[in-house]
C-alpha cells in the first residue's frame, strides 16, 4: 500500500511533462540554474558578512581579555603612568569607564525628556491636533531626520562654535554631553514615536469617554502602555552615542586621573579617548594592552546596554 | 450648585436628577492640556531650532573664515588651516569617492543578506543572523579604526599590490608613489562598507518583509521559481526602501570620523592630483578631527575647520533629504 501511495504522489509531475511537452513547468535548465545560483549567492553574502564580525570580535577578545580580566583594570586609573617604553604596568581604566558612563548619564538626562516630548508631540498632537499642529509636526519630523543624519564631528563643531567662539567659555566635559545629546535625540524620538503609534486608539478613546483630559490620558494611559518600548529605545540610543569618539577628541582633553567632575576644565577620560591616546604607541606592548583592553571594555559596555534594552523590551512587550 | 442646600458634592451623586451635574465644577484640564501641549510642542520646536542653529552658526563663522582664505576655497587642493591657505577640492574628492565606493561594496551584500534573512534562511538562523548583523552595528567606530589599521591593513597590502600589478592600467587602481601599506582610500572604503552594512541590511530587511503576501503568492502561482518570485515581487516592492536605506548609509559614511582618521595616510602638501583609489588623503571629518586639538586657541584655524564642517553638513543634509523624499513618496504610493 505504502509504496503505491508514494508512487502515485510522485507520479503526476513527470506525467504532465510528457503530456504537455510545450508547456514550461518551471524545470528548464536555465531557470533552475539561475534559481540555484541566486540561492548560493545569497548564502555567500551572509557568510562573507560574518567574516569581519568574527574577525573583529576575535581580535579584540584575544588581545584585550587579559587586560580586562585583571582587577586592577577596573580599580585603578592611569596615574603614575610613565612615558611609553618606560612603563611596565598596564594600570587601570577606571577613570575612562567612569567618564564614559557619567557623560552618558548626563546625555540621557538631557536627551530622553526632549526626545520623548517630541515624539508625544508628533504622535499625540501632530496626528489629531488640527491642521496647524499637523503642519508643524511635519516640519519637526523632517528636522528629526536631518538631525539623525548630522555627523558627530559636525555636532562637535557646532557645540564648539556656540560654547567657545560665541560664548567665550572654556571647554568642559559637559560640552561632550551636549554634542552627544544632539546625536541621541533623533534615535530616541524615532523609537518612542514607533512605540506610541503601537498604543491602541481604543485606550485613548476609553480614557476620553471617562472625561479624562488629554494630557492626563497621555501621561497616565499612553506612556505607561508604551514604557517598555520607550526604555528599550532610550537604551539603544545611549549604546549608540557611547561608541562615538569625535566629540570627545574635539571637545575635551584626555585626563589620565580619575575624576567625577563633569565641569573640570582639565578634561575627563573616556574609553574612546583612552584608546586614541594609547594607540600612538601601540608598538609598545603595554600601550597595546591598554588599547585592546579599552576596545574590549567599550564593546562590553555598549553590548551590555544594548542587551539590557532588548531584554526589557522582550520581557515587558505591549501585548496587543 | 448643591452647596445652597448645604449638602456636599458627594451626596448629590446618589440622585443625579435633582439639581445640576455635580461634576460640572470639576477641572476640565484645559490648563493642564495647555501646559502639556505647550511642552510637547516646545520640545519639537527645540529640535527645529537646533538644526536651524547648526546651519546658522556654521554659516556665520564660515563666511568670515572663507573671506580670510588666501586661496580659492572651492577649487584649491591645498589644506593648511593654521596658515590660512585652505581649499576643499581634495577633501571633497576623498570624502565622496571613499563613501561611494563603500556604498557600491556594501549595497549588494546588504540586499543579499536582507533577502537571506527574509526569504532563504530557516526561522532559527534568520533570528540569529539578524542579531549577529545588529552586533556588527554595535561595534564602536574607533574599534573599526584600530582593527582596520593594525590588523587588516598589513594583510590588505597584498590585495592592493595585486590590484596595482594587474589592473594598474585602470586609473582607479594606479599605484601612487609614496603611499605604501594598506592605508589607502580603497582600504577606508572597505572598512566603511563593513560599518554601513548593518544599517542598510536592517532597513532593507524591514521593507522586504513587508512585501504583500498576495504579490509573492501570485508570482509563485504563475510558476515562478523562488528567485523569479523575488525578482518580480520582492525587489520591485523594496526598491525605494533599499535606495533610501543606501542614502542613509551614504550619509553615515560621509561623516565617519575616527575610523578614517586612523586608517588614511595624510598626504604631503603639493602632491599632484590622481584619480587612484590607492592614494592617501583625508576626508572632511578626519581632517577636522585631526586638526582640531592643536588649533583650539587659533580662531582663524578653527574658522577654516568650521567652513569645512559646513560643507560636510550641506553634503549630508542633501543626502538625507533625498532619502527622506524617497520614503515619503513611497508612503504616498503604498497608502
Amino acid at each position: 500500500m505504502s509504496t503505491t501511495n508514494q508512487g502515485s504522489s510522485a507520479a503526476p509531475a513527470p506525467a504532465v511533462d510528457e503530456a504537455l511537452p510545450d508547456l514550461d513547468t518551471g524545470r528548464s535548465g536555465g531557470r533552475a540554474l539561475r534559481n540555484n545560483a541566486a540561492t548560493v549567492l545569497v548564502w555567500l553574502a551572509f557568510l562573507i558578512a560574518l567574516i569581519p564580525l568574527v574577525w573583529i570580535l576575535w581580535i579584540v577578545v584575544s588581545k584585550g581579555w587579559h587586560s580586562v580580566a585583571s582587577m586592577t583594570w577596573w580599580q585603578k586609573d592611569q596615574s603614575g603612568a610613565l612615558p611609553p617604553g618606560f612603563d611596565t604596568n598596564i594600570r587601570g581604566a577606571r577613570h575612562a569607564i567612569v567618564g564614559t558612563v557619567e557623560i552618558g548619564l548626563i546625555t540621557s538626562l538631557i536627551a530622553i525628556p526632549i526626545a520623548v516630548m517630541t515624539a508625544i508631540y508628533l504622535v499625540e498632537y501632530g496626528r489629531s491636533g488640527g491642521r496647524t499642529n499637523a503642519r508643524i509636526a511635519r516640519v519637526v519630523s523632517f528636522m528629526v531626520d536631518i538631525l539623525s543624519g548630522i555627523p558627530s564631528i559636525v555636532a562637535a563643531l557646532f557645540v564648539f562654535a556656540v560654547w567657545v567662539t560665541t560664548l567665550q567659555q572654556q571647554l568642559v566635559p559637559i560640552c561632550v554631553a551636549l554634542a552627544l545629546t544632539m546625536l541621541m535625540i533623533p534615535v530616541v524620538t524615532r523609537s518612542t514615536e514607533e512605540m506610541l503609534k503601537l498604543v491602541p486608539n481604543e485606550l485613548r478613546e476609553a480614557s476620553y469617554a471617562l472625561g479624562v483630559p488629554k494630557w492626563k490620558t497621555v501621561v497616565r494611559v499612553v506612556l505607561p502602555t508604551a514604557i517598555s518600548g520607550i526604555i528599550t529605545g532610550a537604551l539603544l540610543g545611549l549604546a549608540r552615542v557611547l561608541g562615538e569618539t569625535a566629540p570627545w577628541l574635539f571637545l575635551t582633553t584626555y585626563f589620565q586621573y580619575l575624576t567625577y567632575n563633569p565641569a573640570a576644565s582639565a578634561g575627563i577620560a573616556s574609553l574612546p579617548t583612552l584608546i586614541y591616546n594609547q594607540s600612538g604607541n601601540i608598538s609598545s606592548p603595554i600601550s597595546a594592552d591598554r588599547v585592546w583592553g579599552g576596545a574590549l571594555t567599550l564593546i562590553l559596555l555598549v553590548l551590555a546596554i544594548n542587551l539590557l534594552g532588548r531584554l526589557i523590551g522582550r520581557l515587558t512587550r505591549v501585548k496587543r | 450648585m448643591s452647596s445652597i442646600t448645604g449638602v456636599s458634592v458627594g451626596d448629590g451623586l446618589s440622585d443625579p436628577s435633582d439639581g445640576p451635574d455635580p461634576g460640572a465644577g470639576a477641572s476640565t484640564g484645559t490648563t493642564g492640556d495647555r501646559v502639556f501641549g505647550g511642552l510637547a510642542m516646545g520640545a519639537g520646536l527645540l529640535v527645529v531650532v537646533v538644526v536651524a542653529l547648526v546651519g546658522i552658526f556654521l554659516l556665520a563663522q564660515a563666511i568670515p573664515a572663507i573671506g580670510k582664505d588666501q586661496i580659492n576655497f572651492l577649487t584649491s587642493r591645498e589644506w593648511n588651516a593654521a596658515g590660512q591657505r585652505f581649499g576643499i577640492a581634495q577633501l571633497l574628492w576623498t570624502t565622496v569617492v571613499s563613501s561611494v565606493v563603500a556604498l557600491l561594496l556594501a549595497v549588494p551584500f546588504s540586499v543579499g543578506i536582507a533577502l537571506f534573512l527574509t526569504h532563504y534562511a530557516p526561522a532559527w538562523l534568520s533570528r540569529i543572523g539578524a542579531v549577529l548583523i545588529d552586533l556588527l552595528a554595535a561595534v564602536p567606530s574607533i574599534v573599526y579604526g584600530i582593527w582596520g589599521i593594525y590588523v587588516v591593513a598589513p594583510k590588505f597590502t597584498h590585495v592592493q599590490n595585486f590590484l596595482q600589478d594587474w589592473l594598474g592600467w585602470i586609473p582607479l587602481f594606479k599605484a601612487v608613489p609614496g603611499v605604501t601599506g594598506g592605508a589607502t582610500i580603497l582600504m577606508v572604503s572597505v572598512v566603511l562598507a563593513v560599518m554601513i552594512l548593518p544599517i542598510i541590511t536592517a532597513l532593507s530587511r524591514e521593507v522586504f518583509a513587508q512585501t504583500p503576501v498576495t504579490h509573492k503568492e501570485g508570482a509563485l502561482a504563475l510558476g515562478a521559481t523562488r528567485w523569479e518570485m523575488i525578482r518580480t515581487a520582492v525587489l520591485p516592492f523594496g526598491r525605494p526602501g533599499v535606495i533610501s536605506a543606501s542614502m542613509l548609509g551614504l550619509g553615515r559614511a560621509l561623516g565617519e570620523t575616527v575610523a578614517v582618521l586612523f586608517i588614511l595616510t595624510a598626504l604631503p602638501g603639493g602632491q599632484r592630483f590622481t584619480a587612484s583609489l590607492m592614494n592617501g588623503g583625508a576626508t572632511f571629518a578626519s581632517q577636522i578631527a585631526g586638526d582640531a586639538p592643536e588649533n583650539q586657541n587659533n580662531a582663524d584655524a578653527m574658522g577654516a575647520l568650521i567652513a569645512a564642517g559646513l560643507v560636510l553638513f550641506i553634503l549630508t543634509f542633501i543626502v538625507n533629504a533625498i532619502a527622506r523624499v524617497i520614503v515619503e513618496r513611497r508612503r504616498e504610493f503604498s497608502e
